[in-house]
C-alpha cells in the first residue's frame, strides 16, 4: 500500500463530516439527486476500509494517528483490528445505502439537506467511535453519536412525541455516556494506559483489581443504555419517531450496537469473570425475552422491528458474556447477520410506508404484485432473520445453538431463552414479510406501486448480501467473521460453519425453533391478544417511570433553587458571611491551630499609634452613626488610616491603591444611597442588629486569627528573593509589585481586568433594570 | 452639588488628576504606580467632574461611552499578550524595543501597552458605574445612557 495511508485514513475519518457540511448546499442546488453524490463520501470510505481486509485477515493490526497533547498522553489515534474493521465496513457500507435511500425517502421534504447533514454527522461520529484507540477519543465520539441521535430522533421537531423521544434518548444514552467516562477513568487508573490497543494486550491486573467490579458496573452502565438493554430499553421503541432511514441506520444497524462493540472490545481484558458471566447473560436474556414478547404485541411494523432489535441486542449481550466456546463466534456472526437483515427490513417497511401510506400489519394486504422488488427483499430478509438454511442468519443461529447447548442447568436455561426468542422473532419476521404482501389488495391511503430505485436499492443489496454471505461462507469467514471473532476473544479463532445442515444438537434446536415460530405465526392474532392482556396485568413500564423521574428531578431542582435563591440580598450576605466566619474559625479550633498570644510590640512610634487610633475612631464612628451616609464616610476614615499604616510599613503601592479604592468606595456607596432612595436611617430591629453584630465580630475575629497565625510562621523568602533578583534582569523593571502584575503574572491580570469589565457591565445592567422599572412606574403615576 | 468653590476648582483638579494618573501609569514599572492605580485616579477625577457639573458634562468630555473605553482597554491588553505569537514565544511574554528620539533612548514594551489596557479597563468600568448611579433616573434618560 502507498506510504501515505495514515494520512488518507485520517481524511477518510473526516469525510462524512465534510459531506455533512456540503449536504444542505448540494440538496438546495441539485434536489434529491444530490444524495447519490453525497453517498460517494461513505462509499469512498467503504472502499478505503476494504483495502485493509487482507491485512487484517492475516492477523495484523492497522494503527495510526497524530499526537494531540503529548504532555497529557492524549492522541488522535485509530486502531483497526477485525472488530473495528467489520464495524467500519458496516457503518460505511450500510451508510452509503442509507444516504441513497434517504434521497428517495425524504424527497421533496423542505429540510432534506439538514436531514442528510445529520445522517452524515452521525456516520462520522460512529466511525470515529469504532476506530478510536484513545479512551478520550472514544468517549467524545460516543457522546457525539448520542447527540446526533438526539438531532435525528427530534428531526420532526414540530411533533411533541418526537421531541419527547429525542430528549429521552439523549438523557438515557448521554447519562450512560457519563457512566462510561467514569469507567474509562477507572480503567486508565488501574492499568495506566489510555489506549485500547495497549489495553487489550494486558493479560492480568484488571480482573484482580479491587476496583474491577466498580469499573465493570460503570462500563455496563454505558453499554446497556446505548444498546437498549433492560431496564434502559424504553428509549429505543420511542426513537422510532424518527424518519425510517434513521431507524434503519442508527437504531438497528449501527448506533445501538455501540454498547455491544464496547463489551466485545473489553471482553479480552474484562471477560471470563463470574461477574461478567452472570451480569451479561442475565440482562441480555431478560432483554431478549422482553423484546420478543413486546414485538409480538405490536401491530405497527416499525415498532415490531424496533422490539425485535432490542431482543437481538439482548441476544448479542447474552452471547458476549456467556463464556462457552463458540459463544463469541456466535455473537460475531449474529451481529453481522442482524445488521444486514434488520437494516434491510427497516428500509422495506419504510418503502411500504412511503408508497402505501400505512404500516399497520393488520391492515395492509396484497402488495406483492404492486411492489415486487420490495417484496423480494422483504422475503430474503425474513428468511435470514428466521434463520433458514442458505442464509447468513442460519449460520448465526446454528453457531448460537452450538455455543449454548450443553448439559448443565445454566446452559439449558439460556438455550430455552434463545429458542423462545428466536421462534418469536421468526414469527415477527414472517408476519412482516408475508401479511402485507399476500391476499386481496387492501384499500390503502395511497395507491401502492414500486418505489424509485433509490428506495429499493438499499434493502435489495442488504438482503442479497445476507444470501451471498452464506453461500460464500468461506470467503466471508476468512475476511470478516474470523478476524472479528479473534479480536473479540483475544486469541486466534477460525470460524468454519457452512450453510450445509449437519446433524446434531444445533439442528434439532433449529427445527424446534422453526416449528414453534410457524405455530406462533399461524396463531399470531391470538398471541398478540394474549400479550396485550399479560402486559396490562404487569402495569406501567419504565417508560412511565422515566417521565416520573424527569418531572421529579425538575421539582427537586425548583425546590433547591427556591431555597438557595430567595432573591433577598440580606439573606445572601448573611449566608456568605456566616460561611466565611465558619471557614475561618472552625478549622483552627478543630485542628488546634490557634495562634499564640502575640508579643506586645516593644517600640511603637508615635505616628503609628496615632493612625491606629484614627482607625479605631473611624470604626467607633461607624457604629455610632445615626444615618447611613455618615457611616459610609466614617468607614472611609478607617480605610484611609489603614492606607497610611501600609505606607509607614513600606508598601507604597498597596497604600496608594487603598487610598483610591477607599475614595471611590465612599463616592459609589454614597451614590448608591441617593440613587436607590434607601432610607437614610438604619431601621433594623434590635434582635437582628445583635445577630448581625455577632456575624461581623466572628468574621473579624477569624481574619485577625488568620493573620496572627500567618505571621507566626517563619517567612519563606523564596519568592521574594526570586522576584528581587530577576525583576530587573528579565523584566526590565525596578518596581517588583508592578512587574509581577504586568509581566510575571500578566495572564492573571488579564483575567482580572476581564472580570472588572464584566462586573461593570453587570452593574450597568442592574441599574438599567431598576431605571426601567422606575420609568414605568412614573409613567403609570402620571396617568 | 452646586457649590461655587467646587465648580471653580473642579476643572483644574480634574485636569491635574488626569495628568497625574498618566504619570503614575507610566512610572509604574520602576516606581510605585501602575495601570490599576492610574485608572483609579482617573476615575476619581471624572467622578469629581461629574459631581460638579453633572453626568452629561462628563459624557461630553470623554466623548466615548465609558464601557467602550473599558472594552478598548481589554482589547489592547489582549493584543499586547498576543503579539508574542508572531515572535514564536509564549503568550504574554514581554517584548521590548529601544527606539531613540532626539538622542534619548526610550524603552517601549508590550508590558507598557498591557498596563495601558489595565488603566483603560479600570477607568472605563468604574466611570460607567459611577455615571450610571449619578444619573437621575427618569423616563427620558432611562434607556438612553448607552
Amino acid at each position: 500500500m502507498a506510504a501515505n495511508v495514515p494520512a488518507l485514513t485520517f481524511v477518510v475519518l473526516f469525510l462524512p463530516f465534510m459531506g455533512a457540511v456540503f449536504a444542505p448546499v448540494l440538496i438546495r442546488r441539485f434536489g434529491d439527486k444530490a444524495a447519490w453524490l453525497l453517498a460517494l463520501a461513505p462509499f469512498f470510505a467503504f472502499l478505503h476500509f476494504c483495502g485493509f481486509l487482507s491485512e487484517v485477515a492475516a492477523g495484523e493490526v492497522v494503527t495510526g494517528g497524530y499526537a494531540w497533547a503529548p504532555s497529557f498522553n492524549l492522541s488522535f489515534s485509530w486502531f483497526l483490528d477485525g472488530l473495528s474493521l467489520t464495524f467500519a465496513l458496516l457503518i460505511t457500507g450500510i451508510g452509503t445505502l442509507i444516504v441513497i435511500y434517504s434521497g428517495g425517502y425524504m424527497k421533496g421534504h423542505p429540510d432534506q439537506g439538514r436531514f442528510l447533514s445529520f445522517i452524515l454527522l452521525f456516520m462520522g461520529a460512529m466511525l470515529g467511535l469504532v476506530v478510536s484507540d484513545s479512551f478520550l477519543m472514544l468517549f467524545v465520539y460516543w457522546e457525539l453519536t448520542s447527540i446526533t441521535s438526539f438531532l435525528l430522533i427530534g428531526f420532526d421537531h414540530g411533533r411533541e412525541k418526537a421531541r419527547r423521544a429525542a430528549l429521552q434518548a439523549l438523557v438515557v444514552t448521554g447519562g450512560g455516556g457519563l457512566c462510561l467516562l467514569a469507567g474509562l477513568v477507572f480503567l486508565w487508573n488501574i492499568t495506566g494506559v489510555t489506549q485500547l490497543s495497549l489495553l487489550v494486550h494486558m493479560e492480568d491486573g484488571l480482573r484482580e483489581s479491587p476496583f474491577y467490579l466498580a469499573t465493570l458496573l460503570l462500563v455496563l452502565g454505558g453499554a446497556f443504555t446505548k444498546s437498549a438493554q433492560f431496564p434502559f430499553h424504553f428509549w429505543l421503541p420511542n426513537a422510532m419517531e424518527a424518519p425510517t432511514p434513521v431507524s434503519a441506520y442508527l437504531h438497528s444497524a449501527t448506533m445501538v450496537k455501540a454498547g455491544v462493540y464496547l463489551l466485545m472490545r473489553l471482553n479480552p481484558v474484562m471477560g471470563a469473570t463470574p461477574a461478567w458471566e452472570i451480569l451479561l447473560p442475565f440482562f441480555g436474556g431478560i432483554t431478549l425475552i422482553a423484546g420478543t414478547f413486546l414485538a409480538v404485541r405490536q401491530v405497527d411494523m416499525k415498532l415490531m422491528l424496533a422490539y425485535t432489535t432490542m431482543a437481538s441486542l439482548g441476544l448479542l449481550v447474552m452471547l458476549t458474556g456467556f463464556g462457552a466456546p463458540h459463544a463469541v463466534e456466535a455473537a460475531v456472526l449474529y451481529l453481522v447477520a442482524h445488521s444486514l437483515f434488520k437494516g434491510g427490513f427497516f428500509m422495506v417497511v419504510g418503502t411500504v410506508d412511503h408508497e402505501a401510506g400505512d404500516r399497520n400489519v393488520t391492515q395492509l394486504r396484497g402488495l406483492r404484485s404492486a411492489m415486487p422488488i420490495t417484496f423480494a427483499a422483504a422475503m430474503l430478509c425474513a428468511l435470514s432473520m428466521g434463520g433458514l438454511p442458505l442464509f447468513f442468519g442460519f449460520l448465526a443461529k446454528e453457531e448460537i445453538y452450538a455455543a449454548l447447548a450443553a448439559g448443565n442447568p445454566r446452559a439449558v436455561f439460556f438455550t430455552g431463552l434463545a429458542v423462545i426468542g428466536n421462534a418469536l422473532m421468526f414469527a415477527v419476521a414472517f408476519a412482516i414479510a408475508i401479511r402485507p404482501f399476500f391476499g386481496p389488495p387492501s384499500a390503502n391511503p395511497k395507491s401502492a406501486h414500486e418505489g424509485p430505485v433509490a428506495l429499493w436499492l438499499g434493502p435489495a443489496v442488504l438482503a442479497v448480501l445476507g444470501l451471498l454471505g452464506a453461500l460464500f461462507s468461506g470467503l466471508a469467514h476468512h475476511y470478516v467473521s474470523s478476524p472479528m471473532a479473534s479480536a473479540v476473544s483475544g486469541e486466534k479463532v477460525v470460524i468454519d460453519i457452512t450453510t450445509v445442515p449437519h446433524l446434531g444438537m444445533p439442528l434439532v434446536l433449529s427445527v424446534i425453533t422453526i416449528g414453534l415460530g410457524v405455530f406462533v405465526f399461524w396463531r399470531l392474532d391470538g398471541a398478540r391478544a394474549l400479550m396485550v392482556r399479560v402486559l396490562e396485568n404487569l402495569g406501567p413500564g419504565p417508560d412511565l417511570g422515566f417521565d416520573h423521574f424527569v418531572s421529579g428531578l425538575v421539582r427537586l431542582s425548583v425546590a433547591i433553587t427556591r431555597f438557595v435563591q430567595p432573591g433577598r440580598l440580606e439573606v445572601y450576605m448573611t449566608a456568605t458571611f456566616i460561611l466565611l466566619a465558619l471557614t475561618l474559625l472552625v478549622p483552627p479550633v478543630v485542628f488546634d491551630e490557634l495562634p499564640g498570644m502575640p508579643a506586645w510590640p516593644g517600640s511603637v512610634l508615635p505616628q503609628e499609634a496615632a493612625f491606629l487610633a484614627i482607625a479605631l475612631i473611624g470604626i467607633f464612628a461607624v457604629l455610632r452613626a445615626k444615618d447611613r451616609l455618615t457611616a459610609i464616610v466614617s468607614l472611609g476614615i478607617q480605610g484611609f488610616a489603614v492606607a497610611v499604616i501600609f505606607l509607614l510599613f513600606g508598601a507604597p503601592d498597596l497604600s496608594f491603591t487603598q487610598f483610591m479604592v477607599e475614595t471611590l468606595s465612599v463616592v459609589i456607596l454614597a451614590l448608591v444611597m441617593t440613587r436607590l432612595r434607601l432610607s437614610p436611617a438604619d431601621h433594623r430591629p434590635r434582635r437582628q442588629l445583635l445577630f448581625d453584630a455577632c456575624v461581623a465580630v466572628a468574621c473579624g475575629l477569624g481574619f485577625g486569627l488568620l493573620l496572627l497565625k500567618s505571621v507566626e510562621a517563619s517567612f519563606d523568602n523564596l519568592l521574594t528573593d526570586f522576584f528581587n533578583a530577576y525583576s530587573k534582569v528579565i523584566a526590565h523593571g525596578a518596581n517588583v509589585v508592578n512587574v509581577i502584575i504586568v509581566d510575571f503574572r500578566g495572564t492573571d491580570t488579564l483575567g482580572e481586568i476581564a472580570v472588572v469589565m464584566v462586573t461593570g457591565l453587570a452593574v450597568l445592567a442592574l441599574i438599567r433594570v431598576r431605571a426601567g422599572k422606575a420609568a414605568v412606574s412614573q409613567e403609570e403615576e402620571g396617568r | 452639588m452646586n457649590t461655587l468653590i467646587l465648580r471653580t476648582v473642579a476643572p483644574v483638579l480634574t485636569a491635574l488628576m488626569l495628568l497625574f494618573s498618566i504619570f503614575v501609569l507610566l512610572r509604574g514599572h520602576n516606581e510605585p504606580g501602575g495601570g490599576f492605580i492610574g485608572g483609579l485616579i482617573a476615575a476619581s477625577a471624572l467622578a469629581i467632574y461629574g459631581i460638579a457639573f453633572g453626568v452629561a458634562a462628563v459624557r461630553r468630555a470623554i466623548r466615548f461611552h465609558p464601557m467602550a473605553i473599558a472594552g478598548a482597554g481589554l482589547f489592547i491588553s489582549t493584543l499586547s499578550g498576543l503579539i508574542s505569537i508572531f515572535f514564536g514565544v509564549p503568550f504574554m511574554t514581554g517584548l521590548w524595543i529601544y527606539p531613540v528620539f532626539f538622542d534619548v533612548e526610550v524603552p517601549l514594551a508590550t508590558v507598557i501597552s498591557f498596563d495601558l489596557g489595565v488603566y483603560l479597563v479600570v477607568l472605563g468600568a468604574i466611570t460607567s458605574i459611577a455615571l450610571a448611579l449619578e444619573q437621575e433616573p427618569g423616563p427620558e434618560t432611562g434607556g438612553e445612557e448607552g
